[in-house]
């Protein structure tokens, strides 16, 4: 199909940066004010980011030298000083090698399960293993490890474990409410219904309010559960309901002609659904799911509204110290660049998943 | 019949690297009936496309009734309001009734007071011969009906030229003819058009002139007879074989 | 069906209605059973903790204060009134930031679709940004940021005294009444009623001669040209109520808290975020052959956009839209962690001096579900006449 250009024809487009910028900036008359008056606030933006973050900022020394600079640039000798409890929390200082071993670890796993090739029932197993690894590794007391009782966890492992296993304790409770409310029987669907829409409109906190006020009266006297057990618990029961919707979804875009055909081959209701259904509908919504895992990861931070302390809470507990409550924004700003990092890297991931969704098909 | 109501001249144009005009010379007379025919991605409907300005040639001049399309806003919407097009896919609003489909424009671009724009558009979905379906909505009609109702809303703005993107290309078989029908009945009234279609048969019949495309470049342009008949090009008795071989 | 032993019962045990039923039994057996035992626990716990159940709390004293409340509330008041004034206080949030963060959210949405790349890569910025930060460190940020302002004495001063910003919140000048204002008011009503009035009119001669008079300014004259008019002729009666320091605040005025002002910019600029996204997918969801047909037809891009591509997106907007809205109302209860006192805060308070757990909880939930459920019935009820027709 390609001649090249008709002779004497002109290149389409001039190439360039001045060409480019003329397309994409200054096209129009609106346009280029749009660009210079946009332009002019970034450079001012900039300006005072770049004072305050890099030129002005102190970045080590205790908290006086960041008195003495007050109000002219950031202080990062916070960060350098209380970096290990704003990512570890209380989890004592010797053994603060462990979380990092367990982060380190998720990170590597994270890592791993990106890749599509590995996609497996294996790969399943494989993460609950390594979750079962990880809080065996937290919590020690086998090995030689010296235990380390739950109340002590905090930081970014305590955020990591509350929404991985939030997520992933949540999903078969999620398939069981996503086929419930599509199922024939009008009891099953209304409880499903029902559970469905009253925790989607709910705020979670009422939820783990309700967990950690509410669930010490549910049961027996003289037990008693942990806080970080039934912070863990209500994230699991709230999230599921979120995630039953986007099974849901994934169940209702399986074309009609899949559960005939499950049904011509005499395949009863769970055995159709195990080997035919949901493996594709699963498949189905693996973007979404990545979305509400986001989501959760997020929302975890609201643990700290119960007292818990993940990597929010620690950072608030770490800027109560009077000598550096000035400075709590920098720690904020520490800890949303995580987040940010973590969050935008799942967001990324799943948007590609999205787009490249049915491209690799074997040939 | 005196000086051409369409004229290409040198036409060229480029999607991004890719030539999908070369050198278009053409030029329309007042009552002529064109169709363009050719191979998927040969430039027809880039070329009729160019015509009311939905794509913008890069060099050469395109004149439209005596208005020369170029950057300005203004000559675009004159030339638009004298040009009608329908489209492969209908492109009818689906918010909107078959009447009102058909109303939008009289009313909004050329000030006609409702009444009067709502009689002429139940004249002219008479004409496309389904007055009976002017309250209902898009979605309510099938392909070959919306299709019509595509028909009548741009011939309410009383174009002096009519563009027809494949009309019949997104039609289940039998609904084909109901709309051919239409167009056939508006070339015998003498409106000037351009046709890009497949329908062999409906060339022959009513075309003055048909036009083969192949690569962006106008290989072949004859009477219908001519065309059909004694083809001069190797690629136009090519695609011939290929199309009327069913 | 597998091959099952003949006989009465298992047939019939095999058949599809008897198993559903069998089922549902079942799970209400089981569902009956684990509500049995959590309730018997609960009333061992209640009895063993020596806590009434029941709603007659809320007739005690709260004896705690509200800082802002809508209606009139004392220490003295009752719990009752104390949610009442939570409820308010949570509505005025959520209406408030449901209002800027559509109006933020759609310049976002439509800065991101633009034509300037470095406009659209801003917008996109600012999506990527906020949403990747969870919204209570956001609004801890934000409050963090209003406290570090200069105290009332250095306050933040614009406007000629008539703005300040200091760590006290933010303190504005009111108008002073005059009766002059009530009369103006009373114009402004006459005059939106005149504009419509001139709209029909202007809608009657267009179906009847076809020729359009222009509306929206007109309709603007109308609106506010009367009262315009009396207010300058009398000689513009402002006498503004400015904040001024006295002693160690600022009085005067009207004023808003750091608190309500942290939480209703976090929410908003976070929810803009998610409606921005809205926003743009509707817009491009508008097939590409909508816009060429109304070109082809001679509208121009304006109108274009009013009569075609705008009626279509909103269609796509409005639902993800309304959930938006209603993550931002669930989002507002994050108050708590700033201490702004609506609904979620002030629940929390009385159940921590009351020990009455269930019932506040149960209190809290069932304002946030008859919220959610109302604009959801009014979503569906709203998607049902605009659904499209089709066949």
């Amino acid at each position: 199909m390609t001649r090249g250009h008709a002779p004497n024809g002109p290149p389409p487009l001039p190439r360039g940066p001045i060409a480019w910028a003329r397309r994409h900036l200054f096209n129009t008359w609106y346009n280029a004010i749009l660009t210079l008056g946009a332009l002019y606030l970034i450079a001012l933006g900039l300006k005072a980011a770049i004072g305050w973050i890099i030129v002005d900022a102190v970045w080590l020394g205790g908290s006086e030298a960041c008195h003495a600079a007050k109000g002219e640039g950031a202080c990062w000798a916070l960060i350098a000083e209380k970096h290990r409890f704003i990512l570890f929390g209380t989890y004592p200082y010797e053994e603060q090698w462990r979380p990092a071993l367990a982060v380190a670890l998720f990170v590597a796993a994270v890592g791993l399960s990106t890749w599509r090739r590995l996609w497996s029932r294996a790969l399943v197993v494989g993460w609950f293993v390594l979750f079962a690894a990880l809080a065996l590794l937290l919590h020690g007391g086998v090995f030689g490890l010296t235990p380390v009782s739950t109340e002590l966890w905090g930081g970014l492992p305590l955020t990591i474990l509350l929404s991985v296993i939030g997520i992933g304790l949540s999903l078969p409770l999620a398939v069981l409410l996503a086929l419930g409310r599509r199922s024939s029987m009008p009891l099953i669907r209304a409880i499903s219904v029902g559970y469905i829409e009253l925790v989607r409109g709910v705020p979670l906190i009422s939820i783990l309010f309700m967990a950690s006020v509410m669930f010490p009266l549910f049961l027996p006297e003289g037990v008693t559960i942990n806080k970080l057990l039934r912070a863990q618990v209500g994230i699991i029961l709230f999230s599921a309901a979120y995630l039953a919707e986007v099974v849901r979804g994934g169940l209702q875009a399986i074309p009609s002609g899949q559960y005939e055909a499950a049904d011509a081959l005499g395949l009863g209701y769970w055995r159709k659904m195990r080997l035919v259904i949901l493996p594709q509908a699963l498949r189905l919504v693996i973007p979404p799911m990545v979305n509400s895992f986001i989501a959760t990861f997020k929302d975890t931070s609201l643990v700290i509204i119960i007292g818990l302390y993940d990597l929010l809470g620690a950072v608030r507990t770490a800027t109560n110290d009077p000598l550096w409550r000035a400075f709590t924004t920098e720690g904020y700003i520490f800890v949303a660049a995580i987040f940010f990092v973590f969050c935008s890297f799942m967001s990324r991931y799943s948007r590609r998943l999205e787009q490249g969704a049915g491209e690799r098909r074997p040939q | 019949m005196s000086a051409p109501i369409i004229e290409l001249r040198q036409v060229h144009k480029w999607f991004a690297r890719f030539h999908v005009l070369r050198a278009i010379d053409l030029s329309v007379k007042a009552g002529e009936r064109i169709v363009i025919c050719g191979p998927s991605g040969s430039g027809k409907s880039t070329l009729i496309r160019c015509i009311n300005r939905l794509e913008t040639h890069q060099k050469g001049t395109i004149i439209v009734d005596g208005i020369e399309l170029t950057e300005r806003t203004r000559d675009i919407e004159a030339v638009r309001r004298k040009v009608g097009m329908v489209f492969q896919q209908f492109n009818l609003f689906p918010h909107l009734t078959a009447l009102q489909n058909c109303t939008l424009a009289p009313i909004w671009v050329q000030g006609l007071p409702k009444r009067a724009a709502e009689e002429a558009a139940m004249r002219y979905l008479e004409r496309v011969r389904i007055p009976e379906q002017a309250h209902k909505y898009p979605g309510q009609l099938s392909g070959g009906q919306q299709q019509r109702v595509a028909i009548a809303r741009a011939l309410c703005l009383n174009p002096k030229i009519m563009l027809f993107d494949e009309p019949t290309s997104a039609l289940d078989p039998e609904m084909i003819k109901e709309v051919l029908d239409v167009i056939v009945e508006l070339a015998e009234s003498g409106m000037t058009m351009l046709c890009v279609t497949h329908e062999m048969g409906f060339a022959r019949r009513v075309a003055d002139r048909v036009i083969f495309m192949d690569e962006g470049e106008i290989v072949e342009a004859a009477p219908p007879e001519r065309f059909f008949g004694a083809p001069e090009n190797e690629r136009t008795r090519q695609f011939l074989s290929q199309v009327l071989a069913h | 069906m597998v091959e099952r032993p003949p006989g009465g019962a298992w047939v019939w045990l095999g058949s599809r209605g008897a198993r559903a039923i069998v089922y549902q039994t079942l799970v209400i057996a089981a569902l009956g059973a684990l509500g049995y035992y959590l309730v018997a626990n609960t009333l061992d716990n209640l009895a063993s903790r020596n806590i009434a159940t029941g709603f007659g709390f809320l007739d005690r004293e709260a004896g705690f204060p509200i800082a802002e409340h809508a209606v009139a509330y004392s220490p003295a008041s009752s719990y009752g009134r104390a949610y009442l004034v939570g409820i308010l206080n949570t509505l005025q949030v959520a209406a408030i930031g449901i209002g800027l963060a559509t109006v933020l959210g759609t310049l976002v949405g439509i800065a991101r679709l633009s034509s300037n790349w470095l406009i659209a890569r801003l917008a996109s910025s600012y999506i990527g940004v906020l949403r990747n930060i969870p919204l209570i460190l956001q609004l801890f940020f934000w409050y963090g940021l209003v406290l570090a302002l200069p105290g009332p004495r250095d306050a933040l001063e614009a406007v000629g005294g008539h703005v300040y910003l200091s760590n006290r919140g933010f303190a504005f000048a009111l108008p002073g009444f005059d009766s002059v204002h009530a009369w103006a008011l009373i114009l402004v009503g006459l005059g939106i009623v005149a504009a419509i009035g001139f709209g029909i009119f202007v809608r009657w001669r267009q179906a009847r001669s076809g020729r359009r008079l222009p509306v929206f300014w007109p309709a603007v004259a109308f609106t506010i040209g009367p009262a315009a008019i009396l207010f300058a002729a009398s000689g513009a009666p402002l006498d503004w109520q400015r904040p001024a320091l006295t002693g160690f605040n600022i009085v005067g005025g009207g004023r808003l808290s750091p608190e309500f002002f942290a939480l209703v910019f976090g929410l908003t600029t976070y929810t803009a975020a998610y409606i921005a996204e809205v926003v743009r997918a509707g817009i491009l969801a508008v097939p590409r052959g909508q816009s060429e047909a109304a070109l082809a037809l001679g509208l121009g891009r304006g109108r274009m956009l009013r009569f075609v591509i705008l009626p279509q997106a909103l269609r796509l907007i409005v639902p993800p839209a309304t959930n938006q809205y209603l993550n931002l109302t669930k989002n507002s209860s994050l108050a708590v962690g700033i201490g702004y006192q609506e609904l979620v805060s002030i629940g929390n308070t009385t159940i921590n001096q009351t020990g009455q757990a269930i019932e506040g909880i149960a209190m809290i939930m069932a304002v946030y579900l008859t919220i959610s459920l109302t604009i959801s019935a009014l979503m569906n009820l709203y998607n049902r006449r605009i659904a499209l027709k089709v066949r």
